[in-house]
C-alpha cells in the first residue's frame, strides 16, 4: 500500500509517486509499466483513480500508450532530467523557506548546509 | 444500456418518522461509491429499498431501468447489516446453499478467499466469532458475479489487518460492468478505494460528489469533511 495524505486527491498523489519513480530510476526510460489493475491494487487504490492519474501523466509525455502493448515511460532523457531539476528546486525552495523562518541568514544556511553534506 | 441504479424522488416513512425524502440520484457502472451519514441518518433504509425488501412510500428504485424483483435479485448481490444466515450451518454447506441459490455464485473465488483469510470450512457459524462471521457474509457476498454489490456496514467488526485484505479483495473482485455500494462509518479505511460518496442527513441527500472533488474543493479528506458537515 503506498502512503497517502488526507489533502490533496488521490490521483494527484499517485502522479507525484510515480514521477518520484521515474526520476529515481526505479522505472528506466522505455521501460513498460505494470497495467492498471496491478498498479491499484499494489496502491490499494480503485482503478478508476489510477486510470485518471496515468491519463493525466500521459498530457505531461512522461509516459505514453502504445495502443496494443500498454504504456511505457518515456524515451526522452532530457525530459526526465528536466523534471529532475524542476524538483530538486522546489525540494531546495522549501528548505530555505523553512531555515530562514527559524532566524538563519544566508550565510548561516551555507555553513550549516556544508556541514551535513 | 439504462443506468445500473436510478432513485427518482425516494421517499420512506414508517408512521410518523421519515426516514428518507425525496431522495434522487444515478449510480453508473463500474464506481465505487461510499453511503455515508450519522446514525439514523437512513443509510440502511435506502439498501432495503434498493433491494425490495421495502417499498417505497412515495418514488421509485430502478435497477438496470426495472423496478426491484426477481431479475434484480440476481443482479444485485446484498450484504445485510446484522446475521442473517443459520448459525448451525458449517461454510461448506453455507457455500453450497449460496450455490444453489444464485446462479451467479462462484464456488471456487469462496474457497479461495477463506483460504487466505484461514477460515476452515468445517466451522459452524455458531462457533464463530463476529469479525470472522464478517468475513464469511462478506465472501459469501463477493463471490456473486453481480452488477451491484450493496455492503451494509461491511468490515466494522473486522481487524485492520484482515480489513486490508477484503479491500483489496472488494478492488480485485468487482468488474467494469458492476458498481458498488458501502455503507460505513469506517470512512478512512476505504477512502481510497472509493470514487465517489452519497452523503445523506436525516434522510435528505446532502451530497453526491467524487472524492477527488471534495479534497480539490475543501482539501481535507472524505473522512474529515464528514466531521466537519455533521459536527454535534
Amino acid at each position: 500500500m503506498w502512503e497517502m495524505n488526507n489533502s490533496t486527491p488521490i490521483y494527484m498523489q499517485i502522479i507525484d509517486r510515480i514521477k518520484l519513480d521515474i526520476i529515481s530510476g526505479r522505472y528506466q526510460p522505455g521501460d513498460k509499466l505494470p497495467s492498471v489493475r496491478e498498479l491499484a491494487s499494489e496502491a490499494a487504490v480503485n482503478p478508476n483513480t489510477m486510470q485518471k492519474a496515468l491519463s493525466t501523466l500521459e498530457t505531461t509525455e512522461l509516459i505514453y500508450t502504445n495502443r496494443t502493448s500498454g504504456r511505457y515511460i518515456t524515451e526522452d532523457v532530457c525530459k526526465i532530467q528536466e523534471l529532475k531539476n524542476e524538483l530538486a528546486s522546489q525540494y531546495c525552495n522549501d528548505f530555505i523557506q523553512n531555515v530562514r523562518n527559524i532566524g538563519l541568514d544566508d550565510s548561516s544556511i551555507l555553513d550549516i548546509l556544508k556541514q551535513h553534506l | 444500456m439504462s443506468e445500473l441504479l436510478e432513485c427518482r424522488d425516494l421517499t420512506k416513512k414508517y408512521g410518523n418518522v421519515l426516514a428518507l425524502n425525496n431522495v434522487s440520484f444515478t449510480l453508473e457502472r463500474g464506481r465505487i461509491v461510499g453511503l455515508l451519514g450519522p446514525n439514523a441518518s437512513g443509510k440502511t433504509t435506502l439498501i432495503k429499498l434498493i433491494n425490495g425488501l421495502l417499498t417505497p412510500t412515495s418514488g421509485e428504485v430502478l435497477i438496470n431501468g426495472e423496478k426491484p424483483g426477481v431479475k434484480s435479485k440476481l443482479s444485485i448481490a446484498y450484504l445485510p447489516d446484522t446475521t442473517f444466515l443459520s448459525d448451525f450451518m458449517n461454510v461448506k454447506q453455507l457455500i453450497n446453499y449460496y450455490g444453489d441459490f444464485y446462479s451467479n455464485f462462484e464456488k471456487e473465488k469462496a474457497y479461495d478467499m477463506l483460504k487466505h483469510l484461514n477460515i476452515a470450512e468445517n466451522m459452524k457459524l455458531k462457533a464463530m466469532s463476529k469479525g470472522t462471521k464478517e468475513k464469511v457474509q462478506l465472501i459469501l457476498t463477493m463471490s456473486r458475479k453481480a452488477d451491484l454489490y450493496c455492503l451494509d456496514e461491511p468490515i466494522g467488526g473486522v481487524d485492520p489487518a484482515s480489513r486490508d485484505y477484503i479491500l483489496n479483495t472488494i478492488l480485485n473482485n468487482y468488474n467494469e460492468e458492476g458498481s458498488i455500494l458501502i455503507s460505513t462509518h469506517l470512512i478512512s479505511d476505504i477512502e481510497q478505494i472509493l470514487d465517489e460518496v452519497l452523503l445523506i442527513q436525516y434522510g435528505n441527500l446532502y451530497a453526491h460528489k467524487s472524492v477527488d472533488e471534495i479534497r480539490e474543493e475543501h482539501g481535507i479528506s472524505v473522512d474529515g469533511y464528514f466531521r466537519e458537515v455533521f459536527r454535534c
